[in-house]
């Protein structure tokens, strides 16, 4: 999708509206208590998870610091296991998104063919239509395909994706094609011409996608809830679901800490690569 | 064989894979959506037989379905107005060289890599009665105690402030990378016309902002239609279908009560109203900005 024309190399121009002083002090004041409010619940439960239980409500800088929580939560479900269904879910996704969307997107970006802008506006209506919009209808397709409750059942829907696809033909579209050109010259067929021309030059892209593709599907959780039933199948976010929902009653002291080690993964990624984790997203919403 | 032709089984044969699973998982569900709301759903030996436009019928008279809309149509006014402004202030502020400005960012933009379902769980407890932090926050100001996620005059409110934390953060990153993009001359043009900052705001940063609004805004709306995890944990739709949106109907219809003609009935009234947001950004927004 389009919005926004890319940043451009701004020259060091000092900006006149730029809050000095006062101002500043203002601004960054609301700025600081409104983020203080948006961490506010992650910190709630990081407090809730690292004391014991009887601390939960009573903040009191003195109380004891515990992993008791942690481990009571890691033997009460098999999370090691939906860790793994979660790992090798995101996993397959995503190269299958990756092959599939580099194929079709070479084809759209570089070959003009018949029935090419027809391919891409069908391509297209899954931006609009998204695949939890389908639950009914999928999930009579994958029973017919007798998959109900297996890990590709979860990724079959999601492996051909209009957005990966979109993103990376505009990626290829940048490629000069005299670069092309000088590659079908010396005698490669145009697959070797898209993996050794294409591919290294729309790594950035590929980065991009990888990373918002593995944060969605990683935090995935209705279509998961409906084709697994089992622990062998299920996904760490139903699986955090069923731990918290049934098994617990209201121990938050163990559902926060359940809560904080299904999505410690993408956050600490997060924290260490903040950078890339923004720019990725930006550069995907851009395009 | 000529070049053309050649071009295009190539063409389609490097589409292929990707058509094919386009086409099992989203065109021929979406036909067989509309197809089935016209059938009715087999039950143990009597077959899905045409029945007309009777699904429809009943879908006019359920009293459910309007509530369903009408909680969809008020989650979406109360999201996306919401989420949108607090997106370009965050992203205002962000720009700006304020004082702990990593911290700021960071902390905005946390909420949209944690899943939802989790995030959910402690927002739960935020909501929750008697010990929950906000009764704590409340009680300690001498408020009363509300049971705000099972009230129905508040349960609404309550999942609608929690799907704003969610994606404010993530629309505010579009916004930032349209800030930066703008040149500073301008600004240092409107200083010499003497413009005040809110002048130079509304006259030149936001008309400049508007294809990111309006990106913004198409994908506030999907999300408005599609954001129902946080449902599943907090209230199941209750208290007394006060918190049901569309998808959450769909699912309870199609998978708690496997009345699947009735759920693909719904699906196509979902799928109308995306059609309508579709025809909408190719009519409206494709006209303003365009990718080559």
């Amino acid at each position: 999708m389009s919005a926004a024309p890319r940043p451009v190399a701004v020259a060091t121009h000092s900006d006149p509206y730029a809050p000095r002083g006062l101002s500043l002090t203002l601004e960054s004041a609301g700025a600081i208590l409104l983020a203080l409010i948006w961490v506010l619940p992650l910190a709630y439960a990081v407090w809730a998870a690292i004391h014991p239980a009887e601390y939960t409500t009573r903040f009191v800088l003195t109380a004891p610091l515990t992993l008791d929580n942690f481990t009571r939560a890691w033997a009460a479900a098999p999370f090691a296991r939906y860790f793994l269904n979660t790992f090798i879910l995101v996993t397959m996704i995503l190269a299958c998104q990756l092959v599939l969307g580099t194929l079709a997107a070479y084809a759209l970006a570089r070959q003009d063919f018949w029935g090419r802008d027809v391919a891409f506006a069908l391509i297209l209506a899954q931006l609009m239509i998204m695949p939890d919009a389908l639950i009914v209808e999928n999930y009579r397709t994958l029973s017919r395909l007798g998959l109900i409750d297996t890990i590709p059942a979860i990724a079959l829907p999601y492996i051909a994706s209009a957005f990966g696809i979109f993103l990376l033909r505009q990626t290829f579209k940048t490629v000069p094609k005299e670069l092309d050109d000088a590659a079908r010259v010396e005698g490669a067929s145009p697959l070797q011409v898209l993996m050794k021309v294409y591919v290294p030059l729309a790594k950035p892209t590929y980065i991009a996608y990888g990373l918002v593709s593995v944060s969605y599907h990683w935090n995935n959780f209705l279509w998961p809830l409906l084709v697994t039933n089992s622990v062998e199948s299920r996904p760490l976010t139903v699986g955090l679901q069923v731990f918290s929902s049934s098994d617990q009653g209201i121990d938050w002291a163990v559902i926060c800490a359940a809560t904080l080690m299904t999505s410690a993964p993408l956050l600490i990624g997060f924290l260490l690569f903040q950078r890339q984790f923004v720019q990725s997203f930006m550069r995907a919403g851009i395009k | 064989m000529t070049n053309r032709a050649t071009a295009t089984i190539h063409g389609w044969l490097l589409l292929l894979p990707a058509m094919a699973c386009l086409a099992l998982f989203t065109h021929w569900p979406a036909v067989a959506s509309l197809v089935e709301s016209f059938y009715s759903t087999p039950r143990g030996r009597r077959p899905a037989r045409f029945v007309g436009a009777e699904n429809y019928q009943q879908m006019l008279a359920d009293p459910i379905f309007w509530k369903a809309m009408s909680n969809n149509l008020w989650f979406a006014l109360g999201t996306i107005p919401t989420s949108i402004a607090l997106a370009l202030l965050m992203a205002v502020w962000v720009n700006d060289k304020i004082v702990g400005r990593t911290w700021v960012r960071m902390a905005f933009f946390t909420p949209t890599i944690l899943p939802m379902i989790a995030v959910a769980n402690i927002w739960l407890f935020f909501f929750t009665p008697q010990y929950g932090l906000l009764e704590q926050i409340i009680h300690a100001f001498g408020g009363r105690n509300t049971n705000w996620l099972g009230s129905q005059d508040t349960a609404l409110y309550a999942v609608t402030v929690v799907a704003i934390w969610k994606e404010a953060g993530f629309f505010m990153i579009f916004y930032l990378a349209a800030l930066q993009a703008i040149p500073l001359n301008l600004g240092e043009a409107a200083a010499i016309e003497g413009a005040s900052r809110w002048t130079y705001f509304r006259r030149v940063q936001f008309p400049l902002l508007m294809p990111t609004t309006l990106f913004v805004l198409i994908n506030a709306v999907i999300n408005a239609f599609r954001m129902v995890d946080h449902i599943f944990v907090m209230t199941r739709g209750g208290p007394d279908n006060a918190t049901t949106l569309l998808l959450f109907y769909i699912y309870q219809v199609g998978f708690s009560f496997w009345d699947t003609a009735y759920a693909a009935t719904l699906t196509c009234v979902l799928l109308a109203l995306l059609a309508i947001v579709a025809f909408v950004q190719y009519g409206f927004l494709e006209r303003r900005t365009h990718y080559r």
